[in-house]
């Protein structure tokens, strides 16, 4: 009797679980809850991958919870179940070995195929150089006459302080803005070349489908090919001291004649 | 043998009970007071790292800095981790096996018992010198519990004090799985044939020999930060000819196999607890051996996985990919098993069974998301989100940590001879289940939408998932309270006297000596049938 209410008490409280998280969501108003589709062909890929393993994790995932629903609402021994003798069978086994093998090769494929894409650097139209140090990032366009270091803006540093005096929800892209962007053209193949300073930085933009670590004394190679022109931001994503979260990434994407425009005004002001 | 007559007569002045006094727990080589050991330093240890969860949540409450600095957060981070692994969940898969091993294939006691006591009593030492890193000049380690360097060679005082505690745990680690293997190959009762061991000794006898296999690894690794550090080597420097993702490499080495050895012991732990519960003999036990030496060894050539983004080869990323991608193979034979087991049984559903189930449920979800993180393209995205920190938490905390509880529970009649609370169990359970969730499932929404891991502060888009995920922490929290209720409860012989079965579908040799267990076990073997 004790444990039938305690039973009633979990399905409550299950549901009450259910009902906090679905009105905190709706109260906020949907935040972000998946990878963004991104703007490149690359991205559109990834996010077509992400999307068919999530799919295939759901299904395989849900058929495992209704089997073991099943189980614990069918053959309970409250019900009078009595247990079968069975218990092994080789050709089961083998059946739900090769299943889920096959579905591995399946997957395997296009994976494999957009591998090969993300890492062919080839064909690079113009380079840009990018140096993490605790704890800004350094833009070196190796094409031009042009680099400089990118902070966090001086809003977001006033904000984040322990104990200040502005709110970040007062600050626009808190914690993702930069006083200095990077700006690479549109519809250019742009090779990145990826080192640091001091210790081991990773750069990071979800909309690029991109993350690569910068590693000191050692270059890694990334490509992009951006078609929307924007401002895309993104973060470091490797542990590197106490600044590790005051280090953003932001990128402007111009159309190729906007980007030259750029170009001739940093070298004249230089 | 020629010592063998005084050893013995020394020994029969207190051959039936322990020595009284403090002493008994200092002295001790009894693998019962040695598991009972392990488990309160892995209870106490997970309340220490837990409450350094709590500083982490709390922080993570809303954006901006709140309540410590990027630095203490670092150190919180790292201390949790480091702390959560080796004190908590390791010590309490040791403290499991030293209380049932022996008893489980029906031998007197481990092979080796000095060595077991040495085994543990190093622990108590290792963290304190790890947690009066706190209190030193700079502070604990913050670089994370993988320690990469450069990074970690800016550590301050503390460093060789990680280094030293890194190396005590792992002789303790080595020296207690060379006591499990020796136990399990030498001290089996006659009849006891391998396949006709129990799981929970299948299961530790694969993960003793990967902890032999990768500890030392470990121990090497870490050598060189130290010498990197203070006596002018290069290893992990390129400017002398070294390389940092050396480090890094080695380090998985070690690293990925630790992950199995965190989760081999619970699928042995579940695969008792279901059979009992479903009235039913586990479906393919001869599988589930093979699928765990098949995990094993798949563990040994996977360890890249953890570092797709530094920059590998595309054969190499392409192999690791595959690698990882067939783990999912034998991890999917045990849970397939496992419901084969439940289908057509009897159930019903005691404080052990429902954390069981629970497990079956959480850790196909953290498997479901390792899946995931193998596909490399997208692990790029993934890598270092908070998508990996719900990934590993399923696995660690509704994966290892339930199954230690459902273990407790299940055992924990059998050792103190009192039948705990069901109502309070289940309580626990039910509080402990929604909040784990609430606690880790955003965090799978965050990481997917951007955010990195280990950073103290984050962009204003997080904040609703990580209030979520804030609240959740500390109600979970609060409900291990109950646990260690119930365990005083317990321990001071408060309850209902229990049989020596304990529960009708019980079965193997721990459940055929008295409950409690008395001191010594099994001094004439067994008959096994």
């Amino acid at each position: 009797m004790s444990t039938n209410r305690l039973k009633f008490a979990g399905a409550g409280l299950l549901a009450a679980f259910a009902l906090l998280l679905s009105s905190s969501a709706m109260a906020a108003g949907w935040p972000p809850m998946n990878m963004p589709e991104g703007v490149t062909e690359i991205s559109r890929e990834v996010y077509g991958l992400h999307m068919m393993m999530l799919i295939i994790c759901a299904v395989i995932g849900a058929l495992v919870f209704i089997i073991m629903l099943a189980s614990i609402i069918l053959h309970r021994k409250s019900r009078g179940a009595e247990p079968a003798k069975w218990h092994e069978s080789t050709s089961v086994e083998i059946i739900w070995t090769v299943i889920p093998f096959m579905i591995l090769v399946a997957v395997a494929i296009p994976a494999t195929a957009t591998l090969v894409k993300m890492e062919d650097t080839s064909g690079a139209e113009m380079t840009v150089k990018i140096t993490g140090y605790q704890w800004n990032w350094h833009y070196d366009y190796l094409d031009h006459d042009i680099e400089f270091f990118s902070n966090l803006d001086a809003d977001s540093t006033r904000a984040y302080q322990l104990g200040s005096d502005l709110s970040p929800l007062d600050v626009e892209y808190y914690l993702l803005n930069v006083d200095e962007p990077m700006v690479i053209p549109t519809n250019t193949r742009v090779r990145l070349l990826l080192t640091a300073g001091d210790v081991i930085h990773a750069w990071w933009v979800p909309e690029f489908a991109l993350k690569k670590d910068a590693i000191p004394g050692f270059i890694n190679e990334m490509w992009v090919n951006v078609e929307e022109p924007g401002i895309y931001r993104g973060q470091c994503a490797e542990l590197c001291g106490r600044g590790h979260a005051f280090m953003p990434v932001v990128v402007i994407a111009k159309e190729p004649a906007e980007f030259e425009a750029w170009v001739a005004e940093r070298t004249d002001t230089e | 043998m020629a010592y063998s007559a005084t050893a013995d007569e020394h020994h029969d002045a207190h051959h039936d009970g322990p020595a009284p006094g403090l002493m008994r727990w200092v002295t001790t080589t009894n693998h019962k007071d040695l598991g009972t050991l392990y488990l309160w330093f892995s209870l106490i240890m997970f309340f220490v790292g837990g409450s350094m969860a709590l500083v982490i949540r709390a922080e993570l409450f809303q954006p901006g800095l709140s309540l410590v600095q990027p630095e203490f957060f670092n150190q919180m981070t790292t201390m949790h981790a480091l702390i959560m692994i080796f004190g908590a969940v390791m010590p309490a898969f040791v403290g499991l096996a030293n209380w049932l091993l022996p008893m489980m294939i029906g031998a007197p006691d481990m092979a080796l018992p000095r060595v077991n006591n040495w085994g543990f009593w190093i622990l108590p030492f290792a963290f304190t010198l790890l947690l009066s890193t706190l209190f030193m000049p700079g502070g604990a380690p913050a670089l994370g519990w993988t320690m990469y360097p450069p990074l970690v060679l800016q550590t301050g005082e503390a460093f060789p004090f990680l280094i030293l505690s890194i190396h005590l745990m792992g002789i303790s680690s080595i020296m207690g799985a060379i006591n499990i293997v020796a136990t399990i190959l030498n001290m089996r009762a006659p009849g006891m044939t391998l396949m006709k061991m129990p799981l929970f000794v299948w299961s530790w006898l694969i993960t003793a020999y990967l902890l032999i296999a990768v500890m030392p690894v470990l121990a090497g690794a870490v050598t060189m930060l130290f010498t990197d550090k203070f006596f002018g080597t290069a290893f992990f420097s390129a400017a002398g000819g070294g390389d940092p993702v050396l480090f890094q490499h080695i380090f998985w080495f070690f690293g990925h196999p630790e992950v199995y050895i965190l989760i081999l012991p619970a699928f042995g732990i579940i695969s008792h607890i279901i059979p009992a519960f479903c009235r039913k003999p586990l479906f393919g036990k001869a599988s589930m051996v093979y699928a765990m030496a098949a995990i094993a060894f798949l563990s040994f050539i996977v360890w890249a996985h953890h570092m797709f983004t530094v920059g590998m080869p595309l054969a190499a990323a392409l192999f690791f990919m595959f690698a990882t991608m067939l783990i999912a193979v034998p991890t999917g034979v045990k849970i397939f098993n496992w419901l084969a087991t439940m289908w057509r049984s009897a159930m019903t559903f005691e404080t052990p069974m429902l954390f069981a189930l629970g497990f079956v449920f959480m850790f196909t979800i953290g498997g479901l998301s390792g899946l995931m993180l193998a596909i490399v393209p997208a692990d790029f995205q993934y890598h270092d989100s908070y998508f990996v920190v719900a990934h590993f938490h399923y696995v660690l905390v509704p994966g290892s940590v339930f199954a230690i509880m459902a273990g407790v529970y299940y055992w924990l009649p059998k050792w103190t001879g009192v039948m705990y609370s069901e109502v309070l169990g289940k309580l626990h359970f039910w509080l402990t289940t929604i909040f784990v969730n609430l606690t880790f499932f955003p965090m799978h929404f965050i990481g997917l939408a951007g955010m990195p891991r280990r950073i103290p502060d984050y962009a204003l888009q997080f904040t609703t998932f990580n209030q979520m995920a804030t609240v959740g922490a500390i109600g979970f929290g609060l409900s291990q309270l109950i646990f260690l209720y119930i365990v005083i409860r317990s321990v001071s012989r408060a309850g209902e006297k229990a049989s020596d079965r304990v529960w009708e579908g019980s079965e193997g040799l721990e459940f055929e000596v008295p409950s409690p267990a008395p001191y010594h076990t099994f001094t004439t073997p067994p008959a096994v049938r």
